[in-house]
């Protein structure tokens, strides 16, 4: 039996008016600009254009606004525009080791070329509640300056690789794939595995990366490097026919160096599990790069019975857009699913209960 | 800043190319309101907000990868006999205008040097600036180790 329902449209309605005021919060109160957003809420802007996949600051800043600061809902509304718009082509790969530094740490050499650059970190913060900022009008002090020779900043991971002790990333100038154009398919290459990762959702990373840590996949990582920092985008349109510059994004990148004990053909060494990411989001490149290295298992001849090595239940469950569309459809009227399964319940109730008084008699 | 490698016969025009997509329309509008004003440019392609997808590579080095994608706005004119382009990071529609016309200017080799001076160096200047002072911030977050036994 199908039962068309209509009617809601005026509830619907008000609902989101109602929405809308409480989006505005207490008009008492200044009402929050998308610059104010994107300038003093640099981090959830950041989370937003890595999950949404979309690198503009704006966008995601607009999002946050209208998402009343939901960020998956943000996530979703970035995904959904970038739709509506063409593909104009593919950028060159980023060259990180050439990207303009904030930011570059190093958990495996101390005095390395280029030195540990702590950049604006929440690292060594106390977490202490600030009372201070509730003060609104403090401007921040004026930040230290120093003379600058950040020339020579060599990668740790060819640093190792260099002595034979890293193994070097494989070569390959073939298109990699793009889950934007074609569904997930398995065994998943290594460059489908990074998107999926690097637009994954963060709460998710970060739990399997932990997991891989805590025994759940045998792990040992040391971060080799991380770096925080704007690099230029790189692209050859057609009618050009030559390389142009089209402006900076930010990015943090995180090298996270593992063990490996060696096979028939390989001598033991490190390995990398990668992390790359839009914005600054050092929380997300490092998981990235944990469960990267977990899904590495396979190819490097490793047991992968964690569930970080498990390249189907990560690669499918890591997408939050997909998750909460998936999850929150529940709520959608479901009321003639739910009639046959009363229906059906109802038959075997009656059932088992004519069963019952058969067996008395 | 750039990942171009150099030396390229397009080096010059690559060079005013990402200092014009690096500057904000208010700043290509105001550098170009101190030069005499050109004649009006015949529209190739109006402007055109599109996305990019942004490629990095497997351990900073290996094979490519698809990272995710970013806006980018296109714009194609023609001033004279010279046809102006412009692809720029984000959605700009006025940016992306004045940044063909400018790019169509420069390969002008009447206009290329007022353009230059008026526009491209002072521009290309304060970008050079505004990165310096950032690494000379960065510098100042360098740790200097010192072992305790120096302390005695």
């Amino acid at each position: 039996m199908y039962v068309a329902v209509k009617g809601g449209e005026k509830a619907i309605s008000a609902a989101h008016a109602w929405l809308d005021e409480t989006r505005r919060g207490d008009t008492g109160l200044p009402e929050l600009s998308v610059a104010q957003i994107e300038q003093q809420m640099a981090l959830a802007v950041d989370r937003v254009m890595a999950e949404g996949s979309c690198h503009d600051r704006f966008l995601a800043a607009l999002a946050i606004k209208q998402a009343k600061g939901d960020l998956i809902e943000a996530a979703f509304l970035l995904r959904a525009y970038r739709t509506t718009l063409p593909r104009f082509g593919a950028s060159a790969p980023l060259e990180t080791s050439r990207m303009r530094l904030r930011r570059r740490i190093s958990a495996t050499y101390k005095d390395l070329p280029g030195g540990q650059v702590l950049g604006p970190t929440f690292d060594y913060t106390h977490r202490l509640l600030d009372f201070a900022l509730a003060a609104e009008g403090r401007d921040a002090p004026a930040t230290p300056e120093a003379p600058t020779d950040m020339t020579d900043v060599p990668r740790v991971t060819e640093i190792l690789a260099r002595e034979g002790l890293m193994q070097r990333e494989a070569l390959s100038e073939s298109e990699p794939g793009d889950l934007t154009r074609e569904p997930l398919s398995f065994p998943a290459s290594r460059a489908v595995r990074l998107q999926n990762l690097a637009r994954g959702d963060e709460g998710f990373l970060l739990a399997l990366g932990y997991s891989t840590q805590r025994g759940y996949g045998n792990a040992h990582p040391f971060v080799g490097e991380i770096r925080v920092g704007h690099i230029g985008v790189e692209i050859t349109p057609p009618e050009l026919g030559f390389a142009i510059d089209i402006g900076d994004i930010g990015i943090t990148e995180c090298q996270m160096v593992n063990q490996f004990k060696g096979s028939r053909t390989e001598p033991a060494q490190f390995t990398r599990g990668y992390g790359l990411v839009f914005g600054h989001g050092e929380r997300r490149a490092m998981s990235m790069a944990l469960v990267d290295r977990g899904l590495r298992a396979r190819e490097l001849g490793e047991e992968a019975d964690a569930p970080a090595q498990q390249e189907e239940f990560v690669l499918y469950h890591s997408d939050n857009i997909e998750a909460t569309g998936f999850v929150e459809h529940l709520k959608l009227p479901h009321y003639v699913d739910f009639q046959s399964e009363l229906e059906n319940l109802r038959t075997i109730r009656r059932a088992a209960e004519a069963e019952l008084r058969e067996a008395a008699e | 800043m750039t990942q171009i490698e150099t030396p390229s016969p397009h080096a010059a025009r690559q060079h005013w190319m990402a200092t014009l997509a690096r500057a904000s329309a208010e700043d290509l509008a105001e550098r170009l309101a101190t030069l005499p004003p050109f004649p009006e440019p015949e529209t190739l392609r109006a402007p055109e907000t599109g996305l990019v997808m942004v490629r990095g590579r497997a351990g900073g080095d290996g094979e490519a990868f698809n990272l995710g994608e970013m806006t980018v706005t296109r714009c194609a004119l023609r001033l004279g006999a010279h046809i102006g382009h412009a692809y720029i990071a984000g959605r700009d529609h006025a940016k992306a205008r004045l940044a063909a016309l400018l790019d169509a200017a420069l390969q002008d080799s009447a206009l290329h040097q007022t353009c230059m001076q008026a526009v491209v160096e002072p521009l290309a200047a304060a970008q050079q600036a505004a990165h310096a002072a950032e690494a000379r911030k960065a510098a100042a977050t360098r740790v200097d180790f010192f072992t305790m036994a120096t302390m005695r």
